[in-house]
C-alpha cells in the first residue's frame, strides 16, 4: 500500500441475515491522503453503508479495513471513532447540551483539560462563521438548520481527526444556504486538508465536492472512480452516462472558471456620452452591443443601436441594465446563467471591486469545451 | 394512558405547564376549604371527634405517605431499569410481552391484587407497598420503553458515530433525553399509589382509608367527609410534587 493512501477498504462485504444479496460486495475502495473522495449512486446503491463500514457503525461482514497502513478491523470500534470525524444529513446535535458542550464532545472523550477543550471550541465557532460569544450557551433547538449543521461539521473537527466521514452533510439544507454551506466548506478544505469521504445522491454536489468521484450501482460496486473532469469527459458505461444525466457537458461547466477564458471586449462608453460619436463606433465594430460604464468603471447598462437611436431619453436610462455581478473566480456555469439572463448573449465579468474587465460570450464557452474535449 | 397522551403531556405550552402547578395546589386548597367548613359546621359527636382525633389523623397520614412514597420508590426501581432492558436491542417481543402482561395487572381492580397478596404474604404495610407497586408499574415502565423509543435515533447514531460507547450513549444521551417521559409516568404511579393506599385498612396496612371506614362503619357522614377529603389533598401534594420535580429534572436546551 503506498503512503498516501490513508484509507483502505479490502475486499469487504456486508451481508444482513439470510439475505442472498450482499449490501456491499467484495468493495475495495482507497481513499487518498487530503483529498475529498465522493461516493455518489442512486439511493439503495450502498453508499452509505460503504461509509459506515469505514467507521464500523456498520461491522463487515467479512474484508479487511486499514487506516494508515493499521489493520483496524478488528480493534475497539469506539477508540476508532474517536479518531475520525462524522457528519449526518441529520445533524444529531445533542439537544441537552449547549453548542459548546456539544463541540467538545470528542475532546472530552479524549480527557482534554478544560481549559484546552474550551479554547478549541471557540477556536473552531470561529472557523465555521460562528461568533462564540453570541453561541457558545445556546442550545441546538435555537439555532437554524444552516448553522446547526456548521456546529456539526464543528463537533466533527473538534479533535482534529485526519479523517471526515460526511454522509449527505447538506442534503437537508435549503438550495440557497447549501450552495453557501459547500463553498465555506471547500474553503476550509483549501487549509485543513483533511482526508474525507462525503456521500451524496445529488451528482451536481459531487461534482462540486469531489477531487475525486466514485459513482457506485448497487451493491456498492464501483461503476467509475476518476476526477470529475475525467468522469465527466469519458463516462465509463451506461449506467456512468445515465447517472451523470443528459447535461454533462453543461456539468463540467461547473469544474471551469470565467478565468480559463478569454474575456471578449465590446466598445464601452463612459458617461458623458457624445450620442453620434458612440453610433458611430458601434456601427464599425463588430459588435451589436455596446456597455455603458460609470465613472468608475462599473458597468451600468447593455447598449444597443436601437437604445442610441432612442432620443427620447437620456443615454443613462437607454438600454437593459446589467444586473448580474460575475468576477474571474466564478464557474463558467454562473457565466451561462448571466448570459441567457441578460438578453443580449453576453455577461459582463468585473474585478472583485466591480470595475469591468471584460465579456464572457458564448463563442468563448464553446471554444474551451471543444478544447477540453480535444485536450482528452 | 394512551402514548398519545404521554406525548400530549410533554408538548405542553408554557401556558399548560404553568396552569399545571397553579390548578392543583388551587383545587387542593379549596378542598381544604371545604372540609374544614364540615368540620366546623356539622354535628360532631364524641365518636366521631374519635375518629378524626389528631393522633389517629396523623398517624393515618405518615402510614398513607409511606405507602405512596414506598411502592412509587419500588416502582422505580424495578420498571425503569426492565423499561431500559427491554428497550435494547433483540428484545421487542419480551417488550410487547412484559407491556400486555402489566396492563392485564392494571385491569385487575386493586381491591383485588391487595387481597391476593394478603393471601401470600399477610397483612401488613409491607403487603400493601408490593400490591400497589405491582399495580402502578404498568405506567413507569411503558413510559420508559417509549421515552427512550422517542429519543432521535440521529442523536444516537451522532453519539455512536463520535465514539461513545453504548453505556455512554445510554447514560449520557439516551436517558437524559427520556427524562421529560420518564417523570411523567413516575407522577402518574405516585397518584395513583397515595390514593389507592386509602385501601391499604383492607390488610391491616393503615392509612387515611381507616377515618373512612369507620366512618363508613359507624354511620359518620362528617368523617367519610373528611376522610376522603384528606386523601384527595394527600394526592394533588403529591401531584404537585412531582410535577415541581418534572419540571426541574427536565434538561435544559429540550
Amino acid at each position: 500500500m503506498s503512503d498516501d493512501v490513508l484509507i483502505r477498504l479490502e475486499n469487504v462485504t456486508k451481508k444482513y441475515g439470510d439475505t442472498p444479496d450482499a449490501a456491499v460486495n467484495n468493495l475495495t475502495l482507497e481513499v487518498r491522503r487530503g483529498e475529498v473522495l465522493v461516493l455518489v449512486g442512486p439511493s439503495g446503491c450502498g453508499k452509505s453503508t460503504t461509509l459506515r463500514l469505514i467507521n464500523r457503525l456498520i461491522e463487515p461482514t467479512s474484508g479487511t479495513l486499514y487506516l494508515n497502513g493499521e489493520d483496524v478491523t478488528n480493534i475497539n470500534p469506539s477508540m476508532l471513532r474517536r479518531k475520525i470525524g462524522y457528519v449526518i444529513q441529520q445533524v444529531g446535535l445533542f439537544p441537552h447540551r449547549t453548542i459548546a458542550e456539544n463541540i467538545a464532545t470528542v475532546p472530552k472523550l479524549l480527557n482534554w483539560d478544560k481549559k484546552k477543550i474550551a479554547e478549541r471550541v471557540d477556536e473552531l465557532l470561529d472557523l465555521v462563521g460562528m461568533d462564540p460569544e453570541v453561541y457558545r450557551d445556546r442550545y441546538p433547538k435555537e439555532l437554524s438548520g444552516g448553522q446547526a449543521q456548521r456546529v456539526g461539521v464543528a463537533r466533527a473537527l473538534a479533535a482534529d481527526p485526519d479523517v471526515l466521514l460526511m454522509d449527505e452533510p447538506f442534503g437537508a439544507i435549503d438550495p440557497i444556504t447549501r450552495d453557501r454551506l459547500q463553498n465555506e466548506f471547500l474553503r476550509l478544505q483549501q487549509d485543513l486538508k483533511k482526508t474525507i469521504v462525503f456521500v451524496t445522491h445529488d451528482i451536481d454536489e459531487a461534482i462540486k465536492m469531489g477531487n475525486r468521484i466514485a459513482i457506485l450501482r448497487e451493491q456498492s460496486e464501483i461503476a467509475q472512480l476518476d476526477t470529475p473532469e475525467a468522469i465527466l469527459a469519458d463516462p465509463a458505461d451506461e449506467f456512468v452516462e445515465n447517472f451523470l444525466g443528459s447535461g454533462a457537458i453543461l456539468k463540467s461547466l461547473t469544474l471551469m472558471k470565467i478565468a480559463d477564458t478569454e474575456l471578449h471586449q465590446v466598445p464601452v462608453f463612459k458617461a458623458p456620452v457624445m450620442r453620434d460619436k458612440a453610433i458611430e463606433t458601434l456601427q464599425d465594430s463588430e459588435d451589436s452591443t455596446s456597455i455603458l460604464l460609470d465613472a468608475d468603471d462599473k458597468p451600468l447598462r447593455w447598449l444597443d443601436l436601437a437604445a442610441l437611436n432612442r432620443t427620447s431619453q437620456p443615454i443613462e436610462k437607454s438600454g437593459r441594465p446589467i444586473s448580474v455581478d460575475l468576477q474571474p473566480e466564478d464557474t463558467l456555469q454562473d457565466a451561462l446563467t448571466a448570459m441567457l439572463q441578460s438578453s443580449v448573449g453576453l455577461a459582463a465579468v468585473t474585478d472583485r471591486k466591480g470595475k469591468y474587465l471584460g465579456c464572457c460570450t458564448i463563442e468563448s464557452l464553446a471554444k474551451l469545451l471543444v478544447e477540453q474535449g480535444a485536450g482528452k | 394512558m394512551s402514548t398519545a397522551a404521554i406525548t400530549l403531556r410533554r408538548q405542553k405550552t408554557p401556558l399548560a405547564e404553568r396552569l399545571d402547578l397553579i390548578v392543583t395546589p388551587v383545587f387542593a386548597g379549596l378542598l381544604a376549604l371545604l372540609g374544614f367548613a364540615v368540620w366546623l359546621y356539622s354535628d360532631i359527636d364524641a365518636t366521631t371527634a374519635d375518629i378524626l382525633s389528631s393522633e389517629n389523623i396523623t398517624r393515618q397520614i405518615w402510614q398513607t405517605i409511606q405507602l405512596g412514597f414506598l411502592s412509587s420508590l419500588l416502582v422505580v426501581v424495578i420498571a425503569v431499569p426492565i423499561g431500559i432492558l427491554v428497550s435494547r436491542r433483540g428484545l421487542p417481543r419480551l417488550k410487547t410481552a412484559l407491556v400486555d402482561f402489566l396492563g392485564l395487572a392494571q385491569a385487575l381492580p386493586a381491591y383485588g391484587l391487595i387481597v391476593i397478596f394478603f393471601t401470600f404474604m399477610g397483612t401488613g404495610l409491607t403487603t400493601v407497598v408490593y400490591a400497589l407497586a405491582l399495580f402502578s408499574l404498568l405506567p413507569v415502565l411503558r413510559n420508559t420503553i417509549v421515552g427512550l423509543e422517542q429519543v432521535d435515533k440521529s442523536v444516537i447514531d451522532a453519539g455512536r458515530g463520535m465514539g461513545y460507547t453504548k453505556l455512554q450513549v445510554l447514560l449520557q444521551i439516551e436517558l437524559p433525553l427520556a427524562v421529560p417521559v420518564i417523570m411523567a409516568g413516575i407522577r402518574t404511579a405516585i397518584v395513583i399509589n397515595i390514593g389507592m393506599a386509602a385501601l391499604a385498612f383492607l390488610v391491616g396496612g393503615g392509612g387515611l382509608g381507616e377515618t373512612i371506614n369507620s366512618g363508613l362503619k359507624l354511620n359518620r357522614g362528617p368523617a367519610i367527609f373528611i376522610g376522603a377529603v384528606m386523601v384527595a389533598i394527600l394526592a394533588m401534594v403529591f401531584d404537585f410534587l412531582s410535577a415541581l420535580a418534572q419540571k426541574y429534572l427536565k434538561p435544559k436546551g429540550i
